[in-house]
């Protein structure tokens, strides 16, 4: 307790040069919790997104289908046992048939994924009650980056070909009943989707799907479906931003790099300045190693005013970003992230974040500290 | 009972300079009795100050040995020697050594935080060694609100607020002008004669001379000569 309170009244003493390593530490400290509350609100919004248009808890795989081998398509595909179909009628697992196909959007030719979703899904948070149309037959829905690269919208026609189940080419003409928003790219770009039914009716599949969509928690062994579970299937997003959270950690390792600098700094010029007082300590009944534990904590301490500090103007700080969010503009990047990511502040975040800069400060605060162990009192007595 | 204080035999302190030694003190044989005023006297590198340190276990003899309350100084570990200089001796410095980013009441109290004494007996032993040196009216002040004599002053009261059985002063009196000297002096007197408390004196200081009971005077790391001075010569 001594040495906490003689460290903070020669903190605190130390005026402008405390405030000023103070300072540096705790715009470190805030940028720490604020990029990884970033992060984390990025991760947790497109876990959730992904989940919400895409995969939901999971989903079975004809084991033939490969997620990125389009050419997998043309064979990945099987009939619904009635087992399946049981569990597909109570409403929990969404079949879908996917396949390639080609648009033909104002006389330009796109390639696209032809995804069969039951109109009456509810899984999925896709607006496939749009394919409903009894007076048009022939509807699809696409998400807003499609539209905006085939250059469609609501109402517009296009013409869609594709080779049935004998490998003869068949086309017909659209209506665009829907252009849905959604943050997951996955679900969006060169996807296709119309009503299952009449998916299966166009090529010839009856009954038949590519993938299960399921929305149960605990999910059961389905015989020739292989089961992917959305851990495993969000596995990628989350690599992804982890690599995100890598490169940022250097930016914040820099910076506190620089913060932890001065702190070295002012400690190597605090005890050169301060002998005599060491010396005093020394001198008043404390042990050379009880004098390294004082300089040790009083420059720990700035990490603990640190905390303090961005806690007084970081904390309105993140409660201004987390009401608005951070615009990311239109997210056309290819990967899942929302229009406006909200930082996401856990208690572990914050914990490990004052851990960090605790302990980092606490190490270099100590290595200077420990000349102290070598000092002869007597010449710190003189100053030398 | 024995009231041998400080027992120094056939004492010498080298200090390495460059490839050899500089021998600071040769063959000091000296005791001090409980409720001495006594001095080193002698110029400057007489030895004064570092034979000062080795009584105060901040340093330690070349040869010889030196037994201070019944410790060899030589003997103790860091630990040793702090808890002797923390319960039994006490310090004053020529430039005061007060800690700046405390008050003086805190100075003060410093040496009995150490002791983990409660903080109702540690109030009422400030307050008393505070009012030993006439300044319980600045006991919020800082040092550096404070005049030379003043800042020696809370010097005295840290060194006797723990009631040491030694008090070590190296030139207290360097800093100070000739009134507050002597009122700093009468204070030690005062404190040496009504608590009992040994006084070990560095000074070549004439004022300081004047009260000091006790002159050994050094020359070149050796005693020249040890006199008992009448007291009523003052």
């Amino acid at each position: 307790m001594l040495a906490f309170n003689l460290a903070y009244k020669n903190l605190l003493g130390a005026g402008l040069r405390t405030w000023l390593n103070v300072s540096v530490l705790s715009l470190a400290f805030v940028l720490i919790v604020f990029y990884n509350a970033m992060i984390d609100g990025w991760n947790r919004q497109s876990r959730d997104d992904t989940q919400d248009w895409e995969i939901a808890q999971g989903q079975y795989w004809h084991p033939d289908y490969e997620k990125y081998d389009v050419y997998s398509l043309n064979d990945a595909h099987q009939q619904l046992s009635e087992q399946t179909q049981q569990i597909v009628d109570k409403g929990v697992l969404v079949p879908e048939l996917i396949q390639q196909a080609t648009i033909y959007p104002q006389g330009r030719m796109q390639s696209v994924l032809l995804r069969g979703i039951p109109k009456e899904q509810e899984v999925l948070k896709l607006p496939t009650d749009c394919l409903l149309s009894p007076n048009k037959p022939n509807v699809a829905i696409i998400g807003k980056r499609m539209a905006k690269a085939a250059k469609l919208q609501k109402g517009d026609a296009v013409l869609l070909r594709w080779r049935d189940k004998n490998g003869t080419f068949d086309a017909r003409q659209f209506t665009i009943a829907a252009v849905f928003n959604c943050d997951v790219a996955e679900a969006d770009q060169g996807q296709f989707y119309v009503d299952y039914q009449l998916m299966q009716e166009m090529m010839g599949f009856t009954n038949e799907a590519t993938l299960l969509v399921s929305k149960l928690e605990q999910n059961p062994t389905i015989d020739h479906w292989t089961f992917q579970s959305a851990d495993r299937l969000l596995k990628e997003l989350d690599d992804l931003i982890n690599s995100e959270r890598i490169s940022g950690m250097i930016i914040q390792m820099i910076l506190l790099m620089i913060a932890l600098l001065a702190i070295f700094d002012t400690q190597v010029l605090s005890i050169f300045r301060r002998k005599k007082e060491i010396g005093t300590y020394i001198a008043l009944g404390l042990t050379r190693q009880q004098v390294v534990g004082i300089f040790t904590i009083e420059g720990a301490m700035h990490s603990l005013l640190a905390a303090l500090l961005g806690a007084i103007y970081g904390i309105p700080f993140f409660i201004w970003v987390n009401s608005i969010g951070i615009n990311f503009g239109s997210a056309d990047m290819g990967i899942t992230i929302a229009e406006k990511v909200y930082p996401y502040y856990s208690l572990r975040l914050v914990v490990l974040s004052v851990i960090v800069v605790l302990v980092s400060s606490t190490i270099v605060s100590y290595i200077p500290a420990r000349k102290i162990a070598y000092l002869k009192p007597t010449d710190a007595l003189k100053g030398k | 009972m024995d009231d041998k204080v400080i027992q120094l035999q056939s004492l010498t302190k080298r200090f390495p300079v460059g490839n050899g030694y500089f021998t600071a003190l040769t063959d000091i044989n000296l005791e001090l009795q409980k409720g001495e005023f006594a001095g080193l006297v002698g110029p400057s590198g007489s030895g004064k100050t570092t034979l000062l340190n080795i009584i105060g276990s901040l340093d330690v003899p070349s040869e010889g040995t030196a037994t201070v309350l019944g410790n060899s100084i030589a003997q103790l570990s860091q630990k040793q020697a702090a808890h002797l200089r923390n319960h039994h001796i006490g310090f004053i410095f020529q430039t005061y050594n007060l800690l700046p980013v405390y008050t003086v009441y805190e100075n003060v109290e410093f040496a009995l935080l150490l002791q983990n004494m409660s903080a109702n007996d540690r109030r009422k032993s400030v307050m008393q060694a505070l009012e030993w040196v006439g300044l319980t009216d600045k006991e919020k002040s800082k040092p550096s609100m404070l005049s030379g004599g003043e800042c020696q002053r809370v010097a005295i009261a840290r060194s006797m607020v723990k009631k040491p059985q030694i008090v070590l002063a190296d030139e207290p009196t360097a800093n100070l002008d000739s009134k507050n000297s002597h009122h700093i002096l009468q204070t030690m007197q005062t404190l040496n004669e009504e608590l009992g408390v040994t006084f070990v004196f560095s000074t070549h200081d004439e004022k300081v001379m004047q009260y000091l009971k006790r002159k050994i005077s050094l020359a070149d790391g050796r005693v020249v000569k040890d006199e008992t001075v009448m007291a009523d010569s003052v």
